[in-house]
């Protein structure tokens, strides 16, 4: 990324906190940390972050229409759900995400198990995935991360930052651990 | 017996196996092999009744099944108490794994609608099946037709070359550079003659056919639209993760 000219920011917190909120609105996807202290060249990563979590209660105490999100290892702006029902209208060309079972199924087993290859995420699920795999790949929620050097060399999926967006996770972390996930289920005996 | 024919889906034979398991109540770490090949086969006899497509995958467990069920009645040759390992262990293994990545679909799909309200700056995506046409020939015919009759009756000599179809197409894929979606109507504007309105027709019916574009009416006798198909940007989108 080319930054030769970073704005210069002194000890002006006021300055720099601009600039953040003007970084964290305008981007598409959520910008880490790391990435808000290059692009600023704060070079004080605590900084930013204190002034992060400062930006966030802003908004918040404010009551803005917008909000903050700590989402996919980073931070973008996002609407509020309150006033979700105006963008859908705005957006009515377009629709929101509708997973069915067999994708939802397939990329919680892609999401644990990542990355891996279809043949092994059939061998969980016991069927067929290829048309699960294709929509999750459309609606970028998967993505090739590579190949398994076995074989055929068949390709490896994995999540993407779309998947943990769309789903308004933190991080991979934010996945709860499967052994608790199966304790909820009041099936599964011991 | 008889069966409640409660049209459940399911996501496969190890679905249809946890079902018939949570409905009568069982245990999953002692699976009464035989009322439960009984049971699944019982119910692969009722999805052929119902026409149901039924995979191939669904035959496979049900030999699996018979398969351990007939390990657990053939007398053991060694009487001992050795008597090797559980024949159906592998696939209780199999059903609680993908017990669990059942669970963790349920909990994704808690978490999607929890936060299908929350927008980021960015396209929202379309429904796979709004990728596609949506509307039968016929309705494009009618529209066509409504089109059609509007054409100025008479066109006198007709050269061949007169509305080539590259060129209408140009003007589709103009027309989808300035906005998202364009109606069917506009298309069709300025054009005058028939053999005009046809080749603008044959050439938005090649953009569908290379996927350059797709054409959707939400809901009977609404305005048929044209969308742009978007380039993918996988490897721009998450090349700047990290």
């Amino acid at each position: 990324m080319p930054l030769e000219t970073p704005p210069l920011i002194s000890d002006n917190n006021e300055e720099l906190k601009k600039v953040l909120e003007t970084l964290l609105f305008i981007t598409d996807r959520p910008l880490s940390l790391e990435h808000l202290n290059k692009v600023t060249g704060a070079k004080d990563a605590a900084r930013i972050a204190a002034l992060i979590a400062e930006i966030r209660q802003e908004l918040e105490g404010k009551g803005l229409p917008v909000v903050l999100m700590e989402v996919a290892e980073g931070f973008q702006m996002a609407t509020s759900p309150a006033y979700a029902p105006f963008v859908r209208q705005l957006f009515c060309d377009r629709m929101t995400m509708k997973l069915s079972t067999a994708a939802l199924e397939t990329l919680s087993i892609i999401a644990y198990k990542q990355p891996l290859t279809r043949a092994e995420i059939e061998d969980v699920r016991g069927v067929e995935v290829i048309a699960a795999l294709e929509t999750l790949l459309e609606k970028r929620l998967i993505k090739v991360v590579g190949r398994r050097e076995t074989v055929g060399r068949p390709l490896m999926y994995g999540t993407t930052m779309d998947f943990m967006r769309h789903f308004g996770l933190k991080s991979l972390e934010d996945m709860p651990p499967l052994s608790t996930i199966a304790d909820e289920n009041p099936n599964s005996v011991q | 017996m008889s069966y409640q024919v409660s049209l459940e889906m399911f996501e496969g034979p190890l679905d249809l196996l946890l079902f018939l398991i949570k409905k009568d109540d069982l245990d999953i770490y002692n699976i009464p092999i035989s009322h439960i090949t009984k049971e699944y086969l019982a119910y692969l006899e009722m999805m052929k009744e119902l026409n149901l497509d039924m995979a191939g995958d669904f035959l496979v467990l049900a030999s699996t099944l018979m398969a351990i069920k007939a390990k657990t009645l053939l007398p053991s040759s060694a009487p001992s108490a050795e008597e090797g390992p559980d024949p159906r262990a592998e696939l209780v293994a199999k059903l609680v794994e993908y017990q669990k990545f059942k669970e963790a679909a349920k909990f994704l799909e808690r978490r999607g609608e929890e936060y299908k309200d929350v927008y980021y700056r960015g396209l929202p995506h379309f429904e796979e099946t709004e990728k596609t046409l949506n509307i039968g020939m016929f309705d494009l015919l009618s529209a066509l037709k409504d089109v059609l009759d509007r054409a100025e009756e008479h066109s006198g000599e007709v050269l061949g070359e007169e509305f080539p179809i590259e060129e209408k197409i140009a003007k589709i894929l103009s027309l989808l550079e300035k906005r998202p979606a364009v109606a069917w109507e506009e298309i069709f504007f300025g054009e005058t003659k028939r053999r005009g309105i046809v080749s603008c027709f044959l050439a938005m019916l090649e953009l569908a056919k290379l996927q350059r574009i797709f054409i959707r009416q939400e809901g009977n006798f609404a305005k048929i639209m044209i969308y742009m198909k978007e380039v993918r940007t996988d490897a721009i989108g998450d090349a700047a993760v990290n």
